[in-house]
This record gives structure tokens, sequence and C-alpha cells, in this order.
């Protein structure tokens, strides 16, 4: 990962340009049970950093997987990247996965592969050739400290290795959006506030960051980071004044 | 993992191998090993037919059965002078008083022998033409100057043995194919309990975008490979025994089982079973594979 400089406000004005998702009225039901997500309306600013919150089973996890497409909502609309994602065909659905980067709460990494195939597969399904494979893996790897560890497997990972890999993984594409729940459960405080800042760092670069934490204490760590609210299925906006973006003060 | 004809070491390491038995292998060098020895079975007793056919065709014997010895001798000679006459005759041969007695000795004895006994005489005849108005002169000819002759078209009394064979050549065939259908039904079998082995790599693999051709191109590859290596090793196997088989009926010196012979064009036939097994498993596979991962999002 390159141009982990100094906050870039022009570029980061500049990426913060359209919305990049948009949901209207979007509800969520898991078979005839009651809905998951209720009336859920927001929208992300292309290149802006958001915090989705809210206790355990408010559905953070539900809202993410509508975002990176792993689930259609039962009603509502939702644009993504300008399109319809709620009609979009099955065939160009992994045309807009490989737009979006996601770090699963379980990490999912696949266990017989060592850390540098994993961090490596977004490249080799995106068909990129293998001798550009190598370069961008190993900075990754560095990335996250974990060159030491690109053989290892994730049975032999600890935790936080597993954690960091995942990310490594989620990123190493470049996507336009980077989805991540709870990506600092499994980790220390200290190693939590370093991957937070990998998250900032790629933000800074024009990547939409989207992290469901319930983790107050992060919150606060990123200047400028949007916070989306979620209880008992319904984002906390009776009166539309958290709609996100914020709206800005008269 | 693009779309392409030969996956990289590293699509191949995708699929944890080590985690699936390789019984696909085995299994399909005991499906070849039976399909080739109905294949050969087919082909050879259509070879063996062919031959038969044409050996036959157009051959005909007018035994003289005349009791009188001088009598029959006399129409016998009378019989040949006027079947030489006609056009659509092509070869006369009477069959000698010595290779009779050798005909009849597994019945008479050396009683066949015995000057006294009265046996009818033979003649073999070839015909240019089989039809009907062909063996009609013939055997107008042959009644003019013996009239107790018969004729015999070597056909009609091989007719049952021509339609066993062919019988056989049929329910052989049918027996490939159906050796070809359970191959595609265990390939299939095989593709989906593989899909549910990966599940959890191929969700990953999904939702970092990989399609579903790319899913199904892991899967094909591997079963495709199982049923070359598995269907070489049973066609090998299977040709074998057709040599041991081919050699045994040689052995008998039987003229109608010594027609079961492979020719080459039926060698390089059989040779191609594994590739064409592995063809069908490929499609099976994609099928299969493609159409579970239709149902998932």
């Amino acid at each position: 990962m390159t141009g982990q400089g100094q906050y870039d406000f022009k570029k980061r004005a500049s990426a913060v340009m359209a919305n990049i998702v948009q949901f209207e009225n979007v509800g969520l039901r898991y078979g005839t049970g009651q809905e998951t997500l209720s009336d859920i309306s927001f929208t992300l600013a292309s290149g802006s950093f958001y915090f989705l919150t809210g206790a355990s089973g408010a559905g953070k996890t539900s809202l993410l997987k509508l975002l990176y497409l792993a689930q259609r909502p039962t009603r509502g609309l939702i644009r993504l990247f300008g399109e319809d994602a709620v009609t979009l065909p099955r065939k160009r659905l992994p045309g807009f996965r490989r737009r979006i980067g996601v770090v699963f709460q379980d990490f999912r990494l696949v266990p017989h592969l060592s850390a540098y195939d994993n961090i490596a597969l977004p490249l080799r399904v995106s068909g990129v050739p293998e001798s550009d494979i190598e370069a961008p893996v190993r900075e990754m790897l560095a990335w996250v400290g974990l060159t030491e560890r690109a053989k290892a497997k994730p049975p032999t990972l600890s935790g936080g290795e597993q954690q960091r890999v995942a990310i490594a993984r989620a990123v190493i594409g470049r996507p336009e959006m980077l989805v991540a729940d709870e990506p600092t459960g499994n980790v220390d405080p200290d190693m939590a506030e370093r991957l937070l800042h990998l998250f900032d760092s790629l933000n800074r670069l024009g990547t939409t960051v989207v992290v469901a934490t319930h983790d107050f204490h992060l919150l606060g760590r990123i200047p400028n980071a949007h916070m989306m609210r979620l209880d008992s299925g319904k984002l906390l906006d009776p009166t539309g004044s958290l709609r996100f973006p914020p709206p800005k003060p008269a | 993992m693009a779309v392409k004809l030969v996956p990289s070491a590293a699509d191949r390491r995708l699929l944890d191998e080590s985690r699936g038995t390789r019984a696909m292998t085995w299994i399909m060098a005991i499906m070849l090993f039976l399909t080739v020895l109905a294949g050969a079975l087919g082909l050879g007793t259509r070879s063996a037919a062919v031959l038969l056919g044409r050996q036959l065709a157009g051959r005909l014997t007018v035994q003289i059965v005349e009791p009188v010895e001088a009598q029959r001798s006399a129409q016998t000679t009378a019989a040949v002078a006027a079947l030489r006459r006609l056009p659509e005759v092509t070869r006369v041969r009477e069959v000698d008083r010595a290779e009779l007695t050798s005909l009849l000795r597994p019945w008479l004895g050396s009683d066949g022998a015995d000057p006294d006994l009265p046996i009818p005489a033979l003649i073999d005849v070839d015909l240019g033409s089989t039809s009907d108005a062909t063996l009609a002169r013939v055997a107008r000819a042959v009644a003019a100057v013996a009239p107790t002759a018969r004729l015999d078209r070597q056909e009609s009394w091989m007719s049952p043995v021509a339609d066993f064979m062919t019988m056989v050549t049929g329910l052989a065939f049918a027996l490939v194919m159906l050796m070809a259908a359970a191959t595609a039904a265990v390939v299939i079998l095989a593709a989906r309990a593989g899909l549910e082995t990966h599940r959890d790599t191929i969700e990953v693999l999904h939702m970092l975008g990989s399609t579903d051709v790319q899913v199904s191109r892991l899967f094909q590859r591997r079963i495709a490979l199982d049923t070359f290596f598995g269907g070489v090793l049973g066609t090998v196997l299977a040709g074998g025994m057709v040599v041991l088989i081919g050699m045994q009926l040689r052995a008998l010196g039987s003229d109608l089982l010594s027609g079961l012979t492979l020719g080459t064009g039926d060698w390089l036939l059989l040779a191609l079973m594994p590739v064409a097994f592995a063809l069908l498993a490929t499609l099976a596979a994609r099928a299969a594979v493609t159409g579970a991962l239709g149902r998932i999002l």
C-alpha cells in the first residue's frame, strides 16, 4: 500500500463527490419471521469513512451483507455504484463484488492456503497475471506486519494475525468500497488502533470505508468519520437527523 | 483464477485436493475397464459378422442325392458343365470323395470311407450375383441335367448365426452407452459432493467476485484428470484382457470364432475411450457445478 503520508484533504474532498451507496426504505426478512432490518434509508458518500454501531443483534451484519451483495433485500431500493443492486442480474454480481473489499467477522480465510495465497486470492480471481501478483502481495504482507508469516496457513496463525490477513485480502484489490464487520474484535487495543489506522490510510486514498463495530472507543479515532447507529433493525433516524452523511449545520 | 483453459498451479491449490479421496480414479478405471471390454466385444462381433457375410454371400452348395452311383456321377459331371456355362457363376468346384469322407468322419467314423456307402455328391458354387433371378437360373440349369439335385444357399443356414452376432454387437454398444450414462451420473454425484466439501472455499471465492465458470473450471479439471488417468488404467487392463481372449480364440481353431478380431481402427477407437470419457466427465461436471452454483446468490 502506498501513499500513507500526510492527510490529503484535497484528495479526500475531491473523492467525496457522489453517493456510492443509496438505501431507500430497505427491509430484510429471513424466512417468515420478523424483519431483521426495517425501513433503512441512507446514503454513503464516495470516499468517506463510516462507522456502523449498535448492540449485538441490532442488524449490523445483515446490513453489511446487503452492502457486499451477499443478500438481496426483501423490499426497498438499493443503488450501488449508481446501479440498481436489487434487480442486478446474477451474472453481473461478480463484477460488482470485485469492487468491494470485505473483512468478514469470522475472517473466512481459506484454511489450506498460506497467508500469501489468501491475500493473493482477489487478484487471481480478477485474472491478474501471476507475474504481477507477487509484488503487491509482499507489499500487503509488510503493510499488515506479516512478512515473516507469508507461508503460514490460517490454522497456525493467531486470531489477530488471521484478522490482518483478512484485512490485507480485502484491500489488495484497491476496492472502491471496504466493508469490515467487527474487524478489531479479536485483537488487543494496540492492534485495533493499528488496523484502524490502516483503514484510515486506505480511506485517504479514496476508498469508501464502512466499519461495523460496537467498540465505542474506536469511534473518535478517525477524524471526520460518520456514524450510523442501528437499534433492533432500524436506523436511529426517526426525524431524519441521523441520515448519512449527516446534514450540515445551517 | 481467470477464465483460461489450463488452471495455474495457484488455481489448482484452491481446492484442497488432500481432502478428497482419489476414489474417482479407481471408479473410472473400473468403468472404463468394463466399457472397453463391452466395446471390444461389439467391435469384434461386428468384424466377425462382416467377415462371415462376405464369405457366405453368393455361395451355394449343390447336392446330387441320386442313390445309383453311375447316375450320380454322370449327373454331377453334367451339372458342373452346366454351371460353368452360366455367366453368373464365378467358380465351380466338385468336392472330392476323400474330402467328403473326411467331413463325415465325425458322424460315420471309418464307415464313411466304404465305397459302397451312397454319399451325395457336393458341388461348391460361387456366384457373382445373389439376386433371386440368378438363383432361379442356376436352379433351372442344374435341374435340367440332375433332377434329384438340391441347392443350399450357405447364407440361409448361417443366417441365425449372423442374426445372433448382430444382436451381440447391438447389446455391446448398448452397454457402452449405458456405461457412459453411468459415468456421467457418477461424475455429477462426485461434483455435487465436491461442492459440499469445498462449500466454504467456494463461498469465499464468490464473495471475492469469482464467476460460476471460474469455480466450475476448478472441478472440471480435477474430475477430467481423474477420469482420464483412471480411464487409461482401465483401458490398458481391458486391452490386455482382449489380447489374451483373442489368443485363446485363435487357439480354438474355429473359423467362426477366429473372425472375432479387432482391426487397427477398432483398437484406435478403444484407445480413444479415456479421452471421450474425460470429455464427457468435463461436460457433466460443468453442468452439475454451474447448476448447483446457480441456486446460490
